[in-house]
Parts: structure tokens; C-alpha cells; sequence
């Protein structure tokens, strides 16, 4: 069936059968590849995109429900060509090891500071309570959502 | 690589057209909504709908609005809608104490409450909030609506009352004088199903408990509900005593299984003491106390 969506400010339209997954149709389809695709079953938050205003896990969403919204990916994040607050903190505080996790844990990253610009660490430990990352044990990404709220201003 | 397998898809445009299109495909089509429990069980083969009917668009039913000494609750609303929902806070602390520890913060963007009840997962959270409140669902179907109690909605595991061409639309809970109420849950991580879990709501009047619901998830409480507890406490005063003999009758009258979440007797223990906990801060709150966070969530 015809999709039709805005992804990081370009609109896009495809043929896609309905069960195609959006992690799968970003990666696969669109050639984003710095959504990750992990655990398939909606715990581990490495393929976390925006679907309009807040994160999902687009393991977990059919393509075809992304139909007429707005998807920001971490490709999205940059904005004309100055790193993201969020990307920088997580630079500045080794925020990342293998990488896998950090797309999608600066994209929940992102939307925690949009809404609360100035949170508390358990503000940022609940936020990306629903991801996991097996390198940092979060301490570091958690300094590296605090830096950006610190150092970073808006997003 | 787990995808679901191949189902065609309809896309609902109103909650009669979602109604016209069940009828059409008959029990063979699945309603839409969040997707976060269908989809994983399509992926597993446990679903194959043929058809899926989606919803997402049916703003209509997104909301959460005082009607008289009703809240009422629309069926699409995200968990994360009703956590930042003042008003169901306000009136029943119980939802935004599950809410809190209902899967993890990116799920509850995108899962539904409604969603959530039509699953009728024996560990889902909701379910025994309901229960506890008393609350009444509404069905529609094309010939008109009607509305059953929390209580008689599920039917068993994974089953509940509505039909083959019915939508669950609406929830509605009584808000009544001298009420309070919260929830509590053990779960071995963040975001996991409950090992148990038990939600309570108290009504005072004159000293004594006037009315008492307590539900439990996850315990094998039939129908999500304590009832036995609850008629200890009815006309009883609001004592540490009576709150911990309450407990224990729920504890006697739940029937956990064991499985990789823990042991039955184990199970059995936390249904009696999760029942108290809650009991306390439902009594608490019913009474104008501050209850802190700490003492009304999750502990892990």
C-alpha cells in the first residue's frame, strides 16, 4: 500500500506491504541506518525514532501507522550542520562505547530536555528507563544528558 | 529477525467505520491501536490476524474529562496521557501510581489503555486498577452501546466480553466522597511485568470503611479482585490491624502460579503484603494525608 511521510524534514512516499516494520522501513527502505535495530521486542530501545512529537520504539510500530506523521531520526538531529547539545554531551562525557544504544538514547534525550529543560539525574535515569545500554553502565550517559542541559542550552 | 506475517490493513476513519469494518471481516480482523502487545505476539505467530483495523486515527476517542461524579476515560488515550493527567490524579492517585510503573517511559507514548484491557493480560496493571476503582467500560457496537463493570470485562486470560464487532470506547470511574486510593508492584527490572502487584481504593465515612476495592495483577485473583478482603474491611475502622488482616485474606484467597517471575508461595507472600502497603496509603491519602512518593510506588 502507499505510505506517504516526513522524515527529518523530507517527505517521502513508497509502496510497502503492511507489515513492514518503521525500524525496517527506515533502514531498509529510506537507507537510515543510525536507527538501530535490536531486540525486536520493544525492551532494549535501540530503535527508538520520534513518530511526531514523542519517541517510540519503531520495532514496534507498523510502518504504514507512520502514514501522513513526522519521524525524526538521529540523522535528524543535527540542525544545519551544528551538532545537537545532546550529541555534544555525549562526546564530551564518553557518553558511548559500541554505539549501539546511542541513537535512540539521544533521541529519548532530546525529548526529555524539550520538556524539562533542567532535569534532576533521576529525571534522566527514568527517562531512558526503558533502554538499555550493556558498555556504560549509564553513569555516563547519564553525565552526558546533564552536560547538554548544562552547557547546551535549546535544542 | 522476528516481522509479523502478512495481513492486509484497513485504516478506520470513524468509530462506526471501525465497527462496519469488524462486522465485514468477522472475527479474523484485530483492532489496532498502540500495537505494543499485538504486534510482538504477531511477530511470535501467537496473533495472525488476517486483517488489522487501525485506529490511531480516531482522535474521538482521546480524552480524559470530569462528567458529572464520573471520570471518564477515552480508550485511545496513551498511558503517558493519562500519567500527566491532572485530573485523574487529582480523583484517583491509583492511575498515575500504576501509570508510573506500567512498562517504561517510550511504551506508554505509544500504548493504549484501551489497548491494555483488550489484551487482558493476567499481569496487566490497569486491569486491577479498574477493578479496584469499580470502574464501568463501555461498549459500542453498531446497534448502540453497553456498558459492563470492570469486575465481569475479562473473562479469562487474554478473553474479555466484547464481541466480535464491538469496541471497548470508554471508561468510567465513580468519584465518590472520602475516597483513596494507590497501587504498588514488584517487578525484577524497570519496565518488567509484575512478579505481583496490588492496587487499592478506600472509601471512609464516619470512622469506618465504607467501601473498600482492591485489586491484584499478576497474583490469580479471579477477575483481577480480593473480594473476600474487601468484605472483611466493609464497616470495619480503618486500623493497622484490620489493614494487615485484610492482607492476609487476600493472600489466602489469590491462586499464583509459579513461573520464571518466582515461586507461587512467594507470590502468595507479596499478595498479602502488597495489599496492605496499599491498603495504608489508600487509607492515608482517603484521609487528607500526604502520602509520599516512595511510599506509594514501586520500590526496585
Amino acid at each position: 500500500m502507499r505510505l506517504t511521510l516526513t522524515v527529518n524534514g523530507s517527505e517521502y512516499t513508497r509502496d510497502i506491504e503492511p507489515r513492514l516494520l518503521l525500524i525496517h522501513f527506515l533502514r531498509d527502505d529510506l537507507g537510515l541506518t543510525g536507527s538501530h535495530w535490536g531486540c525486536d521486542t520493544s525492551n532494549c530501545g535501540a530503535c527508538v525514532v520520534w513518530l511526531d512529537e514523542t519517541p517510540v520504539k519503531s520495532c514496534t510500530v507498523l510502518a504504514v501507522m507512520a502514514d501522513g506523521r513526522r519521524v525524526r531520526t538521529v540523522e535528524g538531529l543535527a540542525r544545519d550542520g551544528e551538532l545537537d547539545p545532546v550529541q555534544r554531551g555525549f562526546t564530551e562525557c564518553h557518553g558511548l562505547q559500541c554505539g549501539f544504544c546511542t541513537p535512540g538514547m539521544m533521541l529519548t534525550a532530546r525529548w526529555l530536555l524539550d520538556r524539562n529543560p533542567d532535569p534532576t539525574e533521576a529525571d534522566v535515569r527514568e527517562a531512558i528507563s526503558g533502554q538499555v545500554c550493556r558498555c556504560t553502565g549509564y553513569e555516563n550517559i547519564v553525565r552526558a544528558v546533564l552536560w547538554a542541559a548544562r552547557e547546551g542550552g535549546a535544542g | 529477525m522476528q516481522v509479523p506475517a502478512q495481513v492486509e490493513y484497513e485504516r478506520a476513519t470513524s468509530v462506526e467505520h471501525a465497527l462496519t469494518l469488524l462486522a465485514r471481516y468477522g472475527p479474523e480482523a484485530r483492532i489496532l491501536a498502540g500495537g505494543h502487545s499485538l504486534i510482538p505476539m504477531m511477530k511470535l505467530r501467537l496473533a495472525q490476524p488476517e486483517v488489522l483495523i487501525d485506529i490511531n486515527g480516531l482522535t474521538t476517542l482521546c480524552y480524559i474529562n470530569l462528567s458529572g461524579a464520573q471520570l471518564h476515560i477515552g480508550t485511545l488515550t496513551r498511558h503517558a496521557e493519562l500519567l500527566a493527567s491532572r485530573i485523574a490524579g487529582e480523583h484517583f492517585a491509583i492511575l498515575h501510581d500504576a501509570e508510573r510503573v506500567i512498562a517504561d517511559p517510550i511504551v506508554r507514548n505509544w500504548g493504549t489503555v484501551g489497548g491494555s484491557l483488550c489484551q487482558a493480560d493476567p499481569s496487566e496493571d490497569l486491569s486491577a486498577a479498574f477493578a479496584a476503582m469499580k470502574g464501568t467500560m463501555v461498549i459500542q457496537g453498531l446497534t448502540g452501546t453497553r456498558e459492563v463493570s470492570a469486575r465481569e470485562f475479562h473473562t479469562g486470560p487474554y478473553e474479555t466480553v466484547v464481541g466480535p464487532a464491538e469496541l471497548l470506547t470508554e471508561i468510567r470511574l465513580p468519584i465518590r466522597a472520602g475516597g483513596g486510593s494507590g497501587y504498588q508492584k514488584v517487578s525484577r527490572r524497570a519496565g518488567d511485568w509484575p512478579v505481583g502487584a496490588a492496587g487499592a481504593a478506600i472509601w471512609l465515612a464516619d470512622g469506618l470503611v465504607a467501601d473498600a476495592g482492591i485489586g491484584l495483577a499478576a497474583l490469580g485473583a479471579t477477575h483481577f479482585v480480593a473480594a473476600e478482603a474487601e468484605e472483611y474491611l466493609r464497616g470495619r475502622p480503618a486500623t493497622e490491624e484490620n489493614l494487615q488482616r485484610a492482607g492476609e485474606i487476600a493472600a489466602a484467597n489469590c491462586h499464583p502460579v509459579s513461573d520464571q517471575r518466582g515461586p507461587a508461595d512467594y507470590k502468595r507472600h507479596l499478595a498479602g503484603e502488597l495489599t496492605t502497603r496499599v491498603l495504608r496509603v489508600a487509607v492515608g491519602r482517603a484521609r487528607g494525608e500526604t502520602v509520599p512518593r516512595s511510599a506509594s510506588c514501586d520500590s526496585r
